[in-house]
């Protein structure tokens, strides 16, 4: 994928969650993704952002435009040094549910994106790479 | 530091979402209309989401939660106003907010509320 | 350094002329593109050339210096994709430079045979990376062209029905995939809003098989429409569905499936609070459903 421009947002606080979905809207709308992708996208960031900040005690959000040979998107990183994931699998495993129970998981936010890359080993922090394409 | 407004309507309570909610506001909301419904023993909530384009994990728990602690002290909850991009999202992510009920827009909604819960004579006490 | 920037400059003209020659009549379809059409192209493109290879390398197109050439090749392709020019003959436009060139080649290095073929070399290779960028391109704009039908297509088989104040009906043809789901469910949702509606009956007969998978996009597009304060009923469910979904253990949960439309639509009604009144020419006898024979 070819990189043409992108943009850094801290995450330590509730506030910057609301930032960095604001941050990720602002491009979304530029690149003229629909209404329901960019919704789908901004969610998904709210999402990982709001992990990085309470799993991961902190981090940053990393927002790109990117091109492959027939499309655009927009790829997110989001990088924190907390404790990791232990068991990925069992992280992503959530399938659709009826019930509003406590943490839905990653599993979700894989759904509203068309990439979804997970990078974590306990102790060494993770890193969840997502890209949604036009 | 801010709060959600929440009026007063008879027996029933109005809350309109219109701000892009961080979390510590959404907590402070749940905790607000706790406090208020018991404080007037309102029989219902309608809360207007008609404004907000995003709902994640955290905002429909917290919609999840404040009608299930309604219902507890007895008052119904109706959420109106879900935009479509919203409402497809929330699904794909795999919210269904089962426990709560929803209508289409504020006027509905009350039709709902006073269906449920409307006991009109005694409209506005309280 | 490569001598086809010169020998390229000192000969446009013949080039042109001998380029327009060699497109056999078959390339030329005068039948899709005027002369002086392929005139102006055959100019823009070929100065493009001449100025890329000045200044550039003619072995890697990818740089700044040949910007110019890849754009008139994607819309020369792109144009001729669309005029329904096949992609063997929006190449071979390209490719039937290749003669006039290789002769301006000999007639002006023929004594030395090492740098004639040198040149000659470069300019084949040259050529033949110019109609890849044309192939590519063609291909491309072929692509999008199908993707956009087939979107169009999606969105014409899922129609949306008022049946009636309040209630709407969404016939499904066909087999319900993801992609298929969320046409669907946009559709459903935004007429929901228009209508103000309160009920959607969707309609399966026309899908058909219904597995976990179905089943499951079916749950969605309900909870979907749910969360907007609209119930659905399903009708249209076949006998040997309603078996499918039991043997699978798929769980309906709290969905009404009906088999016939009119049944689920009559449901709807009663639950909008409406009568369904016989009026016998007289004798007015109130009943609550007219009943199907």
């Amino acid at each position: 994928m070819k990189s043409v421009k992108q943009e850094t947002v801290p995450i330590f606080t509730s506030s910057d969650v609301v930032v960095a979905r604001q941050k990720v809207r602002q491009w979304a709308l530029e690149l003229k993704f629909t209404l329901v992708d960019q919704t789908k996208l901004v969610t998904a960031a709210s999402e990982l952002a709001r992990n990085a900040l309470d799993h991961g005690k902190g981090g940053q959000m990393m927002i790109e435009q990117v091109e492959n040979s027939t499309r655009n998107g927009l790829k997110l990183v989001f990088e924190d040094r907390g404790p990791g994931i232990p068991d990925i699998e069992a992280a992503l495993r959530d399938g659709f549910t009826t019930g509003n129970g406590m943490g839905l998981g990653l599993g979700g936010s894989k759904r509203l994106v068309n990439d979804f890359h997970i990078d974590s080993e306990p102790g060494k922090g993770t890193r969840i790479t997502v890209v949604r394409w036009k | 530091m801010e709060r959600i407004p929440i009026l007063r309507m008879g027996q029933f309570l109005l809350v309109t979402i219109q701000v892009d909610m961080h979390d510590r506001l959404a907590v402070q909301l749940q905790d607000d209309l706790t406090q208020k419904i018991s404080e007037w023993s309102s029989r219902g909530v309608l809360i207007d989401i008609s404004t907000l384009e995003i709902v994640d994990s955290f905002i429909g728990r917290m919609l999840a939660n404040i009608a299930g602690m309604a219902r507890v002290l007895d008052a119904e909850t109706v959420v109106v106003g879900m935009q479509p991009a919203v409402a497809i999202t929330l699904v794909e992510l795999g919210m269904s907010l089962a426990g709560v009920r929803t209508a289409l827009n504020v006027e509905t909604g009350m039709e709902l509320l006073y269906e449920l819960r409307g006991d009109f004579h005694s409209e506005m006490g309280g | 350094m490569s001598k086809l920037p010169e020998m390229i400059s000192k000969h446009e003209e013949q080039l042109r002329t001998e380029w327009l020659k060699q497109m056999s009549s078959a390339v030329r379809r005068a039948d899709l593109m005027s002369d002086e059409e392929i005139k102006a192209q055959s100019r823009e493109l070929l100065a493009a050339i001449a100025s890329g290879a000045k200044s550039g390398d003619v072995a890697n197109l990818d740089g700044a210096a040949w910007a110019t050439t890849r754009d008139i090749l994607q819309s020369i392709s792109t144009s001729r994709a669309k005029q329904g020019f096949t992609p063997g003959e929006t190449t071979s436009f390209v490719l039937s430079l290749k003669q006039p060139l290789f002769s301006i080649i000999r007639k002006e290095l023929s004594s030395t045979p090492d740098a004639m073929f040198d040149e000659v070399w470069k300019a084949t290779t040259l050529l033949d990376k110019l109609g890849q960028i044309t192939t590519d391109a063609f291909m491309e704009t072929r692509e999008k062209f199908i993707v956009r039908q087939q979107e169009e297509l999606m969105e014409l088989s899922t129609p949306v029905v008022k049946l009636w104040e309040g209630i709407l009906a969404l016939p499904i043809i066909g087999t319900l995939d993801s992609a298929r789901t969320q046409v669907v469910m946009e559709s459903l949702l935004s007429a929901v809003v228009q209508t103000n509606s309160r009920f959607a009956i969707i309609d399966i007969t026309g899908v058909p098989t219904v597995d976990t998978l179905v089943a499951q996009h079916l749950l969605k597009t309900i909870t979907a429409a749910r969360l907007m304060g609209a119930e659905c009923i399903i009708s249209g469910v076949r006998p040997q569905i309603a078996q499918t979904i039991v043997h699978l253990g798929i769980d309906l949960a709290n969905v009404v499936t009906k088999a016939k439309l009119s049944d689920a639509f009559a449901l709807a009604l009663q639950r909008t609070g409406k009568t369904v009144v016989n009026t016998n020419g007289g004798n007015e006898k109130k009943t609550f459903f007219k009943k199907e024979e």
